[in-house]
Parts: C-alpha cells; structure tokens; sequence
C-alpha cells in the first residue's frame, strides 16, 4: 500500500480534530476490510443501527480475545471478571438490571432526576471559582472536575482521591484507544495492573459499605437483593470501576465539544443564554454532531453475516464507527451542519439496543445544565485557539485543553 | 377540471371530513395541516372528549398512575379543525358526498377519512350486561367508572377473557392488592395473539402474582342481587365466584353499523382498503375520495400473502393515519403504501412484552434468546419455512432485528447462533395456536381475507 489505510488514518492522531471528512469517505465502503485478520469498519447509520440491535454480534470479553482484539479486561490477567459491557446476556442483562435497580427506573425513577438542584450548585461553585480570569481552560478548570465530582457523589467515592484514581483511570481509558500498529503490550500490562489497582482500591470502599451502608450507589451495589440476587464481590467491583470510568470521562468530552461548537456557533450560544430551554436540543444534536464516543471497537461476529452484500466472517471484529453514522446524509438531512432546530435527532450518540449508554440520562442533565450555565455567566468568551488540541484517544475523542477569553464571570 | 387543478384546489380549499376523533384521526388531521392542506377540516366525534390515548386506561390508569380523566393525546401541531364532538356519523350518502349525524345534521366532503376504530364486545347476554358493577373497558367513561369501583375495595374483581386488556386488568388489580380471578376459555391468556407455548408462560405470571386464574371453561352466566348489582358468575365447570365487579373482555367490534347500505365495502371485519387507504366498495372497486385508516381499516400486506389484516395496534392506527391522509391529498404517482409490520406491546405483572409480525400465522416456534422459564426471552414464529413474527418477554431492544427477519422472509428454523441462546431453544415446537374456528376473546391481529391462491371461495353473482 502506497498510503496508509483509512483505519490507520483514522486512529492516527493527525487527524484527531477533524476526522469527518474521513468519515465521509468511509462512508462510501460501507463495510471497510482492509487487512487481513483486521477489523470490519460499518459506518452508514442504519447498518450500524442493525449491528447494534443484531444477536450475532457478541461484545463478550472471551469472543474478543479469540479474534485478537486487544482485551484489557481478562479475568486471568487482572482477577475482576469483565463488567458488563464486556458481556452478553443473560450474564450482561443480569448485571445491568442489577446496577440500575439503583440508579433508573423502575427502582429510583427519580435519582437523576432529584440531582438538578445538586448538580446546579457544582456549576455555580465552579463558575465562581473562575471569577477573575481573563482566560481559562475550561477542561481542567470546568468540564473534568465537575462530572468526577457528580460520579464521585453517586457512588461515595471520596472526592479528594481523584488524584489517586486519575492515574490508574488514565492508563485504562488509554487501553480503549485502539492499538493499529499491533505491539502494544506494554501498553494492555499498564492497564491491567491500574484496574487490578482501582479494583483493589473500591474494594477498600466497599468493605466499609458493607458494614456501613450510606445513601450512595456502592452502599446499594453491595446490599442489593432484588429478584436477581445480589452481585458477588468481584461483579461489585468491575460495575464500580466501569460507573467511576464511564461516569466521567465521556461527559468531560460531551461538555467540552460542547462548548466548542458553541463557540463556532455564536449564534446559537446567544439564543441559548436568552432560552435555557433550547439545552435539550443543542445537547442531543450535540450527540448527533461530535458525539463523545467516537466508534464502538469491542464487537465480534459469532456467525457469518452479511451487510451491504459483503459476508463479514463468523469470529471478525466489527467497528461500529457511531460518528460517521451520525453524519450519514442517508439518515439525516444536511448533516454536516450543527442544527439545534433538528426535530429528527435519533442518534447513536449514546449507541443503541442492550448496551446503549447506561449513565444516558445523567450525562443528558450534566451536560444541558454545564451549557446552560456557561452560556448565561460567561461574559463575552471566545476561542482562543482553534481547533484546540486534543486528546490521544480515538474512541473517546475530545479536546485536552479548550483554552477560552472572556470579559469576566455574570453573577 | 384537470386531475392536478382539483388537486390544487383540494389542498387550497377542499373539504376534509374526518369520523373518528381519536388515535387516528387526530394524528391524519394533524399530517394534512403538516402538509400543506388549507382548506377545511371537520373532525366529528361520537365521545364528547377531546382525542385521548386508550393503551394507559388498561395500564397506568388502573394501576392509579394518571388520571383517567387526563390521557389527552399530546398535540403535535394545530389542526384548526371544525370539532363536531359527541354526536356520532350516522350514515354515508357516497354519491352525494354526505356524512349523516346523529343530530340530524349532514356534512359534505370532498375527501372523507373513516376512522371510527372498534368498540369493547359487551356481554352477550344482554340483561346481564346491564347489572351494575360489570363493565368493559374501552372508552375513557369505562375507565373513569372501572376506576371508581376499584378504588372503593372490591373484595373480588372477575374478568372475563386473558386476552391482553383482560391480563392487564388482572395485572392492575394484583398490584392493589385486590383479589381476581380470571376466567379464559382457551388453555392459557394470550392464547389466541401469541399461542400455547408462550400462554403457558402467561398462564403461570397470573397464578405467581396471585391471579385466580381459570383456563379452559366459559361463563355461562352472571347473576345479579335484589338490587341489580352483579354478585357471582357461573362457569361451565359448575363453580360459582362471587364477585363485586365483572370486567368483561372478549375482544372488540368493528364500528362499521353506521355504513351499512352507504355501498362501501363496510362490514363486521372492517374496511377493506387497498394498501394506499382507499376504502373499496361493496362491488371490490377502490373508491377514491373515502380513506380509511386504524383499527377499523383491513387492508392487504404483501408479506402476509396479501391476505386482509386487521390490526388493533396503536402504532400501526398512526402510521396508517399519516399514510392515508397524505395520499388522500396527493396525486397518484406521489401516493404511499401502507405496508407496517405488525407490533403490539403490553405491559403486565411487571414484565413488557412486543410482538411483531403476526404471531397468529406461525404454526411453529422457536425461542431464540432467553428461555421460556425465566419469563425473558425471545420467541420467533415460523410459517412455511420463513419467519412471520416474534415475541419478546423482557427482551424488547432485540426486537428490530427480528423485525427485518420478517421483513426478509428470512428462512425457519432460525439456524445461526445468536447470544444468549439456550439449549431448549435449538429446535422449533409447535406454537399450538387453538383451532381458529374456536372463538376466544380474539387476538389483535386478524387476518380476514382470503390468500390469491384460496380457491375454496366459490363466486355466484345474483341473478336478476
Ligand atoms: C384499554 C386498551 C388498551 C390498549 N393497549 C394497547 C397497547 O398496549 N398496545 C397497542 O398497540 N395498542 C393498544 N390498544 C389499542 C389502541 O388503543 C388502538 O389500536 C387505537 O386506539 C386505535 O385507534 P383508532 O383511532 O383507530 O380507533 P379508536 O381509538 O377506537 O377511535 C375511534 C373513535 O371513533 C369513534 N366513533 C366510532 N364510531 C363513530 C361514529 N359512527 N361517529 C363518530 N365517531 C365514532 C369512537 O368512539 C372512537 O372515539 C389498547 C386499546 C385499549 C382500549
């Protein structure tokens, strides 16, 4: 091959800030195999809608360690079974059920929900904390520290302890990134030994739960006895490292781009600060439009199937490029085009069928009530660079810094 | 005029008539504004109310979760309609293009939209169905009376017919902690919609949650006190229940009456319509200015062998609704097809069960994920080597991809492994639908037409 493969491009850093003009392309091979024994690429909306929904698709951690995906998450390797997005039904839905008894509907209707009013004192606090500034990061001054403060609450992790998770949780979201070049096994140690490290450091948590029950998720995890049982003491421990992992790390991309495509878009910035209630939209256009996840790597066939005419063979790794469905001009009307007014957003931000986002709806209300805060209290902001640099990884795409100018913080 | 004139005058100034407020209706009468139709709308309903959603009055509003006086339809845009509410169409002039009412007045239209859905099937026996205390459940009345009396403690509710309204009844009044006993013709509830195998799994959801429930006999009787409350039922096994309240569930009526002798092809079955929504006439010939659309539309699917199916399905009365009126003002060549595969969802005793396709139609299944024991699975129905329908327990977010196996008249048996499938699910069994000529509370799906390839259907035209 005379150039790199569109995979390699898409994983290559380069191309990090702006990768949909390669969507596009790859959205004209709508299954992409480029090399032998590598992954199967589906891109166009409604092939990935089918996938998600498909049963022949497996995203068990032992489907995946056959066909050579790099796994981080063996039971052999790390002794904590793999959570429950690395599984499949029924283990999967039992855990899941398990896990939401505390945290959605049927159980705690309410648990988001009741948060509004806490999650409206973080913002403030945390715009106030920026008071003086003429320019800030709002990465590490807003859009990290804010959902990390609301997962550490929900599960009773201690906040001040963020410095001691963030460096096992680092090596671990890297590991996600997909390795192209092959040899990275260095790379998988890391992140075995930081999750055996985070497991053995909730474990400390939860063995206090266990004698002293609190009004927090762990406390729940532990002393849950629904009618499926309650979860053994490994299965509490993978649930809690994916929650503390998952319940951050995503919404600190949903904000920031957020923020970002606000900033491109002053207009819609202004019509957002005179009407709060246009949150709920930009937010799901948002997961439309530069949606956190990028691609769903963690999927193998465990049946030959056919999509578009091209037979993906029993036992291939499938890439579910969610970002470029979501701009699939098959699916939705102008799709490059960042579009609150959209009555039609059914997107794949949040994936779809059994493993669709778990922590959906908290992400949903962190992120509309960070925007909405932004944008009434920021005096004047503006992009100080663009586009911004980004982050190394792939999978979960954001900018690291988003560095912006302001006149000052409104009261 | 030239076809695309009266078609531009139709839109600008035409007359729409619409019978059937409700699910339908509204849902036509707010894709026509949405369309760009200006002239004007009269939406005529025999209920005084305002179009309100039915599927919670068996649901959320017995279980004391809304009020049944509030399940008024969400709006999606204005319609500025001429409401004639609470008088009911009593008659059709098709070659005078009139509605007649039931307060005497009449109504032009240039286009008309039947949409006047099916009506509970009340208790044969007609001086017993008056006994207060019995009920059906069908209307927003039904559920604001049915309401009352179980809020007022009834030491016993009786519901005649496991059909799906009826379990959920059942499901509503456990949850009260209010005795119930159930009582089913057939082997098992949801017998005649989804078969044995899976009535056998709601057979045992009644008796866990405390359901009295009695398969196989019929209600020969219901037996009133001094006063004309109903006090007992009798069944064919000679048992007698005493009970407070009967809600009787025997499936649903077509409201075709007020057709009768307009010419159109109006029976007890329904509408027929071809698959544009365009009613056909007594003589089999397609009318062009009367639409018909929801659960009183039958029409003909290609993937059911064209056969003619009913549907009482709440999304299918919404997209058939949108179909029908978009054609109804839209030039041949623009017109759509109805072609919804089937789906239906209930809830009860706390599990969420969808069905699509036609599960009636399959004679054998095959459960493909979860199992029949856990009361989570998915069931896959097959008919002459393909896959018709399927059901889910538990299970609905699977429920898309079967939809495209039927939709692809995928082959039967299903042969490819799939996640979470069991070792009972490797083989097909028999679906063990009752004999059809065996009436049960009916399923909600009916198929009432006849296959191209029938030949058993023998034509004598009259003899004048
Ligand atoms: C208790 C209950 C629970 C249900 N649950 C579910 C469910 O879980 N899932 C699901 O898919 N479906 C469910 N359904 C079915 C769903 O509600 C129907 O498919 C839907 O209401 C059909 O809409 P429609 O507009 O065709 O008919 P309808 O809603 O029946 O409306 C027809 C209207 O026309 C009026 N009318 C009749 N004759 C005349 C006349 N001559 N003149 C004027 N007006 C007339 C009627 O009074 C009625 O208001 C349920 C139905 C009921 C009753």
């Amino acid at each position: 091959m005379t150039h790199a493969s569109l995979l390699r491009r898409i994983t290559d850093y380069a191309n990090r800030a702006n990768p949909y003009p390669l969507y596009t392309e790859l959205r004209k091979t709508p299954v992409l195999h480029e090399e032998d024994g590598g992954p199967y690429l589906v891109s166009s909306y409604w092939d990935i809608e089918n996938l998600l929904h498909d049963p022949r698709i497996s995203s068990d951690a032992a489907n995946l360690a056959a066909a050579g995906a790099d796994e981080a998450g063996g039971i052999e390797q790390t002794g904590l079974p793999p959570s429950f997005i690395r599984l499949d039904p029924p283990e999967h839905d039992r855990l899941r059920r398990i896990a939401n008894r505390s945290f959605g509907p049927p159980h705690s209707p309410r648990r988001i929900d009741s948060m509004r009013g806490e999650l409206a004192e973080i913002v403030s606090g945390l715009i106030d904390g920026l008071a003086d500034a003429q320019q800030i990061d709002l990465v590490d001054q807003f859009a990290y520290p804010f959902p990390v403060t609301v997962i550490c609450r929900l599960l009773g992790v201690p906040r001040e302890d963020e410095p001691r998770f963030r460096a096992w949780v680092d090596p671990l979201v890297a590991s996600l990134d997909p390795d192209t070049s092959g040899n990275d096994t260095e790379r998988k140690r890391a992140a075995q030994e930081a999750r055996m490290q985070l497991g053995m450091y909730l474990a400390g948590l939860v063995e206090q739960r266990q004698k002293e029950p609190r009004d927090d998720m762990l406390s729940e995890l532990v002393t849950s006895h629904g009618p499926d049982g309650p979860m053994t003491m490994m299965e509490v421990l993978s649930t809690a490292v994916l929650l503390l992992i998952a319940g951050h790390e995503t919404t600190v991309n949903l904000i920031t781009n957020g923020m970002l495509t606000l900033l491109r878009h002053p207009e819609i910035l202004q019509r957002l600060r005179e009407d709060p209630g246009l949150a709920v939209n930009i937010v799901e256009e948002l997961l439309r439009y530069e949606p956190p996840v990028q691609l769903v790597p963690q999927r193998t066939c465990i049946a030959d199937i056919e999509v578009r005419g091209v037979t993906i063979p029993k036992g291939s790794r499938i890439w579910l490029v969610l970002a470029a469905g979501n701009r699939d001009p098959e699916r939705f009307q102008d799709p490059d085009r960042f579009d609150p007014d959209r009555s039609d957003i059914q997107h794949l931000g949040f994936g779809s069928g059994i493993h669709s986002c778990f922590g959906a709806p908290l992400a949903r209300l962190e992120t509309q009530i960070a925007l909405t805060e932004l944008a009434r209290r920021l005096d004047n902001p503006r992009l100080v660079e663009d586009p911004p640099p980004y982050r190394q990884n792939a999978v979960l795409r954001g900018p690291r810094h988003l560095n912006i100018g302001m006149d000052g913080v409104r009261p | 005029m030239a076809a695309e004139d009266f078609l531009d005058w139709l839109r600008r100034e035409g007359r729409i008539v619409i019978v059937g407020a409700s699910l339908a209706g509204l849902r036509a009468a707010e894709t026509l504004r949405a369309e760009g139709f200006a002239g004007s709308l009269t939406m005529i309903g025999d209920e005084p109310y305002e179009p309100y959603d039915r599927p919670p009055l068996s649901k959320a509003v017995l279980l004391g979760k809304a009020s049944p006086h509030h399940t008024e339809l969400p709006r999606r845009r204005e319609i500025d309609a001429k409401w004639r509410l609470g008088v009911a169409a009593t008659g059709l002039d098709m070659g005078a293009k009139r509605v007649r009412l039931a307060d005497g007045d009449e109504v032009e239209y240039d286009r008309l939209l039947i949409a006047t859905g099916v009506r509970a099937r009340p208790w044969p026996k007609e001086a017993e169905a008056q006994l207060d205390g019995v009920f059906v459940l069908r209307t927003r009345d039904d559920a604001v009376g049915l309401h009352r009396r179980l809020k007022a403690s009834p030491r016993r509710v009786f519901v005649i017919g496991a059909g799906f309204t009826g379990s959920e009844i059942a499901s509503a009044c456990r949850e009260h902690g209010i005795e119930v006993t159930v009582a089913e013709r057939a082997g098992a509830p949801l017998v005649g919609a989804l078969g044995g195998v899976v009535g056998a799994v709601a057979a045992e959801l009644h008796r866990d949650n405390g359901v009295d429930l009695r398969t196989g006999v019929m209600v020969t009787a219901l037996e009133g006190d001094t006063v004309g409350r109903v006090r007992a039922a009798h069944l064919s096994d000679g048992s007698v229940i005493e009970t407070d309240l009967v809600v009787v569930s025997l499936g649903a009526t077509r409201n075709t009456d007020w057709l009768a002798g307009s010419g159109l092809g109006a029976g007890p079955r329904g509408i027929a319509c071809d698959a544009g929504c365009r009613a056909f006439d007594f003589r089999g010939i397609v009318t062009d200015d009367i639409f018909v659309a929801g659960d009183v539309a039958r029409s003909p699917h290609p993937l059911f062998g064209y056969q003619f199916l009913s549907l009482e399905h709440w999304g299918n009365a919404i997209t058939q609704a949108e179909i029908a009126a978009h054609n109804m003002i839209s030039a041949s060549a623009e017109r759509r097809p109805h072609m919804w595969v089937p789906a239906f969802w209930s809830s009860q005793f706390g599990v969420n069960i969808k069905s699509v396709g036609v599960p009636s139609m399959g004679d054998q299944i095959m459960i493909t994920q979860g199992s029949l024991a856990e009361r989570r699975f998915i069931g896959v129905y097959g008919y002459q080597g393909r896959v018709i329908a399927a059901v889910s327990f538990d299970n609905t977010r699977w429920l898309e991809f079967y939809q495209r196996l039927i939709e692809t008249a995928a082959p039967f048996p299903v042969e490819f492994p799939t996640v979470d499938r069991r070792p009972e699910g490797r083989q097909p069994i028999p679906s063990d639908f009752p004999d059809p000529s065996l009436p049960t509370h009916g399923p909600t799906v009916t198929l009432s037409g006849y296959s191209p390839s029938d030949r058993h259907l023998v034509f004598t035209p009259a003899r004048h």
